[in-house]
């Protein structure tokens, strides 16, 4: 396995008095996909926009334990958020491209609004290649982004995501709002993803955590019940909630 | 009830909400007509381009008044829409704290105030302290009447801004002050710039603040610290004295201020419209 990429120790979350994350521990190998299931509310979205640090955006919102990326504290002073957020990406559940802005200036809004030089053309090529959108939009990269499809939305929104080439993507069920094609076109893209960086996915869909996924992590109730590889988390799991929640007795 | 009768009921009612209607427009159809028919005659080439003439003496115009009123309006929109604007986003933004509060209390408070009394303060900071009616003064009252009704707008429209926009500017790594203004403002700025327009169209119509602060002017003036004519003070001025001719010109000039701010309304809403067009 490789060396632990992003390592949470002991991660508590609330929203003001409500606690929805109860420490957490689970680390995350380099270039691999971790896929996070449970049932709503568990504080899967939490536990991802915790990376990110965009939980603590969130008015009386606070959290406790450490969360660390190669090694390092994301709460040390000097660890600027702005900058973490420019080293871990983030796709939502709803595709959210900016609507006054076309599709070319969509992916290399990052790079225009960071003030980041270089090549955009090529990167904005690039980036639209690998979220597999390229030859979709090649010949209209300066129509408006919403005269795409909702899943050529999505992946528009990856190719954003990936254009300020991040370290880590967090992605909080991307494919919810998606038809099974364009679904499966997002699948497909988080298997070729983790060559060049660590994908975590948060999901509803089991067949997609089995599926994308290296690794999988259960989350119940804020507590994370279980986690190991994909395949003996669906086939032998050691938790009895697991294995409920697995093969559909609840959830 | 039957059929019949519930058909019967629909449509007596239809010609009431129609009849009302009708109703609502007569003041309208009759100002619009009133002020065609009475200064439509008056208008030439030379009523927009040449000066008032004096009682007696054929031809002349309101070319200083148009003049003075573009400038008296454009400097008070200089002021007024980033000022306003500003404010509006401030509130959007900073929405929740005690000053916020303070700040759109003090918005909705301003906005109820009558603009004459907003002329008032303007004679008294502005007008005697410099010795002088003047443009500057006009437009600072104008201005003064334009900032609130746009923040409380700017406000709205910030906030429809949907939070998964902001969301994804923050998680490229954008700082939130530069996400502010460059995708949450950028989104909602069609809604803003006809919002500015209409509330530039609201100010050309106004008399009262202008009064004593721009005063008035029988000649070109160049210079934004001296009396400057203006069509609203103009047309009062014309209105109230006691000739024919004046009151001639007044109509004139009111259909000539009608349709300008008509201009200004009508520009404003093709451009909310022309920016919306295939968007959600």
């Amino acid at each position: 396995m490789n060396p632990a990429k992003i390592e949470a120790v002991r991660l508590s979350a609330w929203y003001g008095d409500s606690q929805v994350l109860r420490e957490v521990s689970l680390s995350v190998p380099a270039n691999s996909v971790l896929a996070i299931i449970g049932p709503s509310g568990c504080g899967k979205s939490t536990f991802v926009r915790c990376l990110n640090r965009m939980h603590e955006l969130v008015p009386g919102a606070r959290q406790s334990g450490q969360l660390r990326i190669d090694g390092k504290d994301l709460h040390a002073s000097g660890v600027d958020p702005v900058d973490l957020r420019r080293r871990v990406g983030m796709v939502f559940q709803r595709p959210n491209p900016f609507p006054t802005l076309s599709i070319f200036d969509n992916v290399i809004a990052g790079l225009k609004l960071n003030g980041i030089g270089g090549n955009h053309a090529a990167i904005a090529e690039k980036s639209l290649q690998r979220a597999a959108l390229w030859d979709e939009v090649k010949d209209r990269l300066h129509a408006s982004a919403l005269s795409l499809s909702g899943g050529q939305q999505q992946r528009l929104c990856i190719a954003r995501a990936l254009a300020i080439e991040p370290e880590v993507l967090l992605m909080d069920e991307p494919a919810s709002a998606l038809d099974p094609i364009a679904t499966a076109k997002v699948e497909e893209l988080i298997s070729e993803l983790k060559s060049s960086l660590t994908v975590i996915i948060v999901t509803h869909n089991m067949q997609q955590a089995a599926r994308t996924s290296d690794r999988t992590a259960f989350f119940y109730m804020g507590e994370l019940i279980e986690h190991g590889e994909t395949e003996q988390i669906f086939t032998n799991p050691r938790e009895p909630r697991t294995e409920d929640y697995v093969t559909g007795k609840f959830g | 009830m039957s059929l019949a009768r519930r058909k019967m009921v629909s449509h007596g009612m239809q010609a009431l909400c129609g009849l009302a209607v009708l109703i609502a427009l007569l003041p309208l159809a009759s100002l619009l007509w009133l002020v065609i028919s009475r200064g439509a005659a008056g208008l030439s080439l030379a009523f927009f381009t040449e000066l008032p003439k004096p009682v007696g003496e054929p031809g002349g115009g309101v070319g200083n008044a148009i003049v003075g009123s573009l400038s008296i309006v454009g400097l008070a929109a200089l002021m007024g829409i980033p000022l306003g604007v500003g404010a509006g986003v401030f509130l959007a933004e900073n929405g929740e704290g005690r000053f916020a509060a303070a700040v759109r209390f003090t918005a909705e408070v301003l906005s109820g105030v009558p603009s004459i009394v907003v002329g008032i303060v303007a004679y008294g900071i502005l007008v005697i302290p410099m010795r002088r009616f003047s443009a500057l003064a006009g437009a600072v009252a104008l201005a003064v009447l334009m900032i609130p009704s746009l923040a409380r707008g700017t406000e709205e429209l910030v906030r429809l801004v949907p939070r998964t926009l902001r969301e994804a500017s923050l998680a490229l790594g954008v700082p939130e002050w530069k996400t502010a203004l460059r995708v949450i403002v950028r989104t909602a700025l069609p809604g803003i710039v006809t919002a500015a327009l209409l509330a530039v169209a609201r100010a050309f119509g106004e008399t009262a603040p202008l009064l004593f602060t721009a005063l008035n002017n029988q000649y070109w003036s160049q210079r934004p610290d001296q009396p400057t004519a203006s069509l609203t003070v103009q047309i009062f001025n014309d209105a109230v004295s006691p000739y024919d001719e004046l009151h001639a010109r007044a109509w004139s000039a009111a259909l000539v201020l009608l349709l300008m701010v008509g201009l200004l309304s009508l520009a404003a809403r093709l451009f909310a419209r022309s920016r919306t067009r295939g968007q959600r």
